[in-house]
């Protein structure tokens, strides 16, 4: 299937986001591994591996504002809103969870790879919509 | 929405992507709209009225006419 302008632009940067998160990650773990973070430095250096993720953020937001095709566009809409509701259910539950000792503490950013996995299961959903709807 | 989109393709033998490439849109919003699987804004119902050269009322049913299923 032929990707129009708005989804090949999304689909560049996130390929070169998850690029640049790997890289980061890495090289920021590495660096870690010598120097332990601390100080205003350490932030800065701290955040560098939430950056390209936060961008992926916003080139899905940038996505929906250049897709002309607004089927296309309410599919990614409801794709975004299914794994919102995933992450935030998921993080909010197992937040009460900690409160109360019943689960081992998880870092925050679990948060942003529910909302991924969320993204997958979004588009499940909508591939079954379409299905049960006569089929594309 | 019930719509006359499919028979009025297949009166001009337009394939979907035909009729996609017409409107600048995907395929896939042609297949839910001629499935009814998804109801077009009122500026792309009328894109599809022009080139069919028909009125938006010629093309699809009013929701609060459909006969009851």
């Amino acid at each position: 299937m032929a990707m129009n302008r708005a989804q090949k632009r999304y689909s560049v940067s996130v390929m070169l986001l998850m690029a640049s998160y790997v890289l980061t990650l890495m090289g920021v773990v590495l660096y870690h591994d010598n120097h332990p973070l601390h100080g205003p430095l350490g932030y800065v250096v701290g955040l560098m591996p939430a950056f390209p993720v936060i961008g992926v953020f916003f080139v899905l937001g940038r996505y929906l504002v250049e897709e002309r095709d607004e089927y296309l566009r309410m599919q990614v809409t409801r794709q975004a809103l299914i794994a919102t509701g995933f992450a935030m259910s998921i993080a909010t539950a197992w937040g009460f969870l900690e409160n109360f000792d019943l689960v081992p503490h998880v870092y925050a950013y679990y948060a942003a790879i529910l909302w991924f996995a969320g993204l997958g299961l979004g588009a499940c959903i909508n591939k079954v919509a379409a299905m049960r709807g006569g089929g594309e | 929405m019930i719509n006359r989109l499919r028979v009025l393709r297949a009166e001009r033998a337009w394939s979907q992507q035909d009729l996609a490439e017409r409107l600048e849109v995907s395929r896939q919003s042609v297949n839910a709209i001629e499935t009814g699987r998804y109801d077009p804004s009122l500026p792309l119902a009328f894109k599809i009225a022009d080139l069919f050269g028909l009125t938006i009322e010629e093309i699809f049913t009013n929701p609060a006419k459909e006969p009851k299923q």
